[in-house]
């Protein structure tokens, strides 16, 4: 076998002789809130095994920049909408972390009471709205949800995070071309990692045709950046929240990452023959965290006496967040029977 | 919110169907209904194909666009699966989308919203999301209308938790009916019956609303209950007149909604009289002449003195031509005939 999907982006080269865009303190956000998502990941897959997170995970290994950073440029009330790779995404948002653990644990005070499991997290307090476990599903929802704040004349804006994948179904499209249509304020936010389970982006889509190019056609404007490098996503989408919040419509972002794990459950299952093992550490010699980390210590922000009481504050975090998780209530045969109909 | 206070002060007077008042047709009833309701609330949108055309929707919204503004009542792209998807969303964030289709044969595209989506997201939400959204279409029958403009689809959609199934039969329920759904907080969907939108009948003005889940006696008598809605139980009523001068009398009862099923006023029927013919404008195989006949076989067995008899159609798609389309559909004298066995 060989490396199909290469790195292409440039990572932080072309900004190591820049001057700095950003805070030091926004930088170094970035920086553990990744850390964070990484190290709560790698807690669950080390736990899996032991069969009590009976919900089918998706983990985000490899995507971190990509939640981190396009959270990072919405405020509280701006909405996101997900598919069935929640965890990045709710986290960055501001998801709670005992919520999210709680329900993966199936717990009643688990964020969603136990009815969605991992792949429908949601924290309506910090703006993380649903998602969907249908590829693109959300997509639709989430224009409607902008066009809820369009009618309402609020200046919220909406991020709707899809796969590579979701770009095949017509409602992705539908949803795309409406948002256009009314000049909506949702960003329509593609993570390309180039395998929908396990079917690669060959067998998918024709060559050499672009994702954003395809956006394009439906007259919004697309961007293509490298999803590893957390300041590209950053400012890829503080430009189309401007833009969405000054009543201008949509934008599409292609964010090119990877996978590192199977598209569900622990560890990475490139063995089995579908890609290249080596794929996989080819990617991870462009980790978004080592990455942004390498250059914060070049430009003399950070050190590592520094990362490791981050360390030491996300074990302790994560560590409570479970024993809470663990230690919650199970829901009761009445909480089955609650919220079918809304009153 | 308007809707709680204009329907309180409806239900006060406890308004019956009356006989006696202003006569409408029947799209001129929902025609208001949609009006009042935008003029009330201006979360209300109405959209779908063609409600700005000078046809609007058959003259159910006809002018609307004019009076409430195109943000309002606008014409949508033929994009059935994203729109029902933008107006779950848009529900989901304080919009109450009326959303129209000529036919339920549309909605096909739309299941994925419909039935993964729009009804779940309450459920799924542990509660906190409500999806105030009405679904409108009218079931065609005749004229060619043939296998793909005639589908009658309330028995696929029997078994989908979270929804409610609205079938309304005179201009009065139409527009009270249309209220209800539009109050509701939930996912509600319309199927009027073209053939029902050529009556006219008695239509308090002003705001009112008839109950979702309650069914109403057309007739009472003592041989046999008959249950169904819609154009059905308008049949059904015209072939009881055929048989006035029998002696047969029945309790015809028109449920009006489907989901929430009105099982106590079909059960204290079925007590009374023995015997249930259950007719229906779709299949009568796994719809709702099979579900209803179940449950009173369940419930009422003790009490049935006669077989269970269902009118509906049979598992055949509708031809286009005149000639078969007599064939396929029940008439009155077809009904008539089928009571009088059953007595």
């Amino acid at each position: 076998m060989t490396i199909k999907y290469k790195y292409s982006g440039r990572g932080y080269s072309s900004r190591e002789n820049q001057a700095l865009s950003l805070d030091k303190e926004l930088l170094v956000a970035f920086y553990r809130d990744m850390l964070r998502i990484r190290r709560i990941e790698e807690e669950i897959e080390s736990r899996y095994h032991e069969d009590e997170m009976k919900s089918p995970i998706h983990l985000v290994m490899g995507h971190e920049a990509v939640s981190v950073g396009s959270c990072s440029a919405l405020k509280k009330d701006d909405l996101i909408y997900c598919g069935h790779r929640t965890h990045g995404h709710y986290l960055a948002k501001g998801g709670s972390l005992k919520g999210m653990l709680s329900e993966l644990y199936c717990r009643i005070n688990g964020c969603a009471g136990s009815r969605g499991g991992s792949m429908h997290l949601l924290d309506k307090s910090v703006g993380m709205a649903g998602s969907s476990a249908i590829v693109a599903g959300a997509i639709p929802i989430a224009t409607g949800a902008a066009l809820s704040f369009q009618l309402k004349k609020q200046e919220q804006v909406v991020v709707a995070y899809l796969g590579d994948a979701a770009t095949e179904e017509g409602a992705c499209w539908e949803a795309v071309n409406f948002a256009a249509l009314k000049k909506l304020p949702v960003i329509f936010f593609c993570e390309n990692n180039f395998f929908s389970v396990c079917s690669s982006l060959e067998v998918r889509q024709p060559a050499n045709v672009e994702i954003y190019k395809k956006a394009e056609g439906f007259g919004l404007p697309g961007v293509q950046i490298d999803g590893t490098q957390v300041l590209d996503v950053y400012e890829a989408t503080q430009k189309a929240v401007a833009r969405a919040r000054k009543g201008e419509g949509p934008t599409f972002i292609e964010a090119l990452t990877y996978r590192w794990r199977g598209h569900g459950g622990a560890g990475d299952d490139s063995a089995s023959g579908y890609r290249d093992p080596e794929e996989v550490r080819h990617w991870e010699q462009f980790c978004p965290i080592n990455g942004l980390y390498d250059y914060l210590v070049k430009k003399g922000l950070y050190n590592a006496a520094e990362k490791d009481l981050a360390e030491k504050e996300i074990t302790a975090e994560i560590q409570e967040a479970f024993e809470f998780a663990i230690s919650s209530p199970n829901p009761e045969e009445k909480d089955l029977y609650t919220h079918v109909y809304s009153p | 919110m308007p809707w709680a206070e204009a329907l309180i002060a409806s239900k006060s007077e406890e308004l019956p169907s009356p006989q006696e008042g202003r006569v409408l047709s029947y799209v001129d009833a929902l025609h208001e209904a949609l009006a009042l309701a935008l003029g009330l609330d201006p979360n209300v949108i109405v959209l779908g194909q063609g409600v700005n055309d000078p046809k609007g929707m058959f003259g159910v919204t006809t002018g609307l666009h004019k009076n409430f503004g195109i943000e309002r009542v606008f014409d949508t792209p033929l994009s059935e699966e994203g729109l029902f998807g933008v107006c779950t969303g848009a529900a989901m964030n304080g919009i109450r989308p009326v959303y129209l289709h000529n036919r339920p044969d549309f909605l096909l595209l739309a299941f994925n919203q419909i039935v993964s989506h729009a009804s779940k997201f309450h459920y799924l939400d542990n509660g906190e999301t409500s999806v105030p959204l009405v679904s409108w279409a009218a079931i065609g029958r005749g004229w060619g209308s043939g296998a793909q403009h005639s589908q009658a689809i309330q028995g696929l959609l029997l078994g989908v938790p979270g929804l409610k199934i609205v079938m309304p039969s005179t201009p009065y329920d139409a527009k009270g009916l249309m209220l209800a759904a539009i109050a509701d907080n939930n996912p509600v969907l319309i199927f009027e019956h073209r053939w029902c939108m050529r009556n006219k009948g008695v239509v308090p003005e002003g705001i009112y609303e008839v109950p979702l889940g309650k069914g109403v006696y057309r007739q009472t008598g003592n041989d046999l209950t008959i249950v169904g809605t819609s154009h059905s139980i308008e049949l059904a009523t015209q072939a009881m007149g055929e048989l006035s001068d029998s002696g047969i009398t029945a309790d015809v009862i028109d449920l009006r909604t489907l989901k929430p099923l009105d099982e106590d006023i079909i059960f204290e029927s079925v007590r009374k009289t023995g015997k249930i013919l259950i007719v229906d404008t779709g299949w009568e195989m796994g719809g709702v002449c099979a579900e209803i006949g179940c449950l009173v076989a369940e419930k009422c067995f003790s009490s049935l003195k006669a077989p269970v008899r269902r009118i509906g159609l049979p598992d055949i798609p509708t031809p286009a031509g005149y000639t078969l389309e007599q064939l396929l559909y029940p008439d009155v004298q077809r009904i008539a005939g089928v009571i009088k066995e059953m007595v």
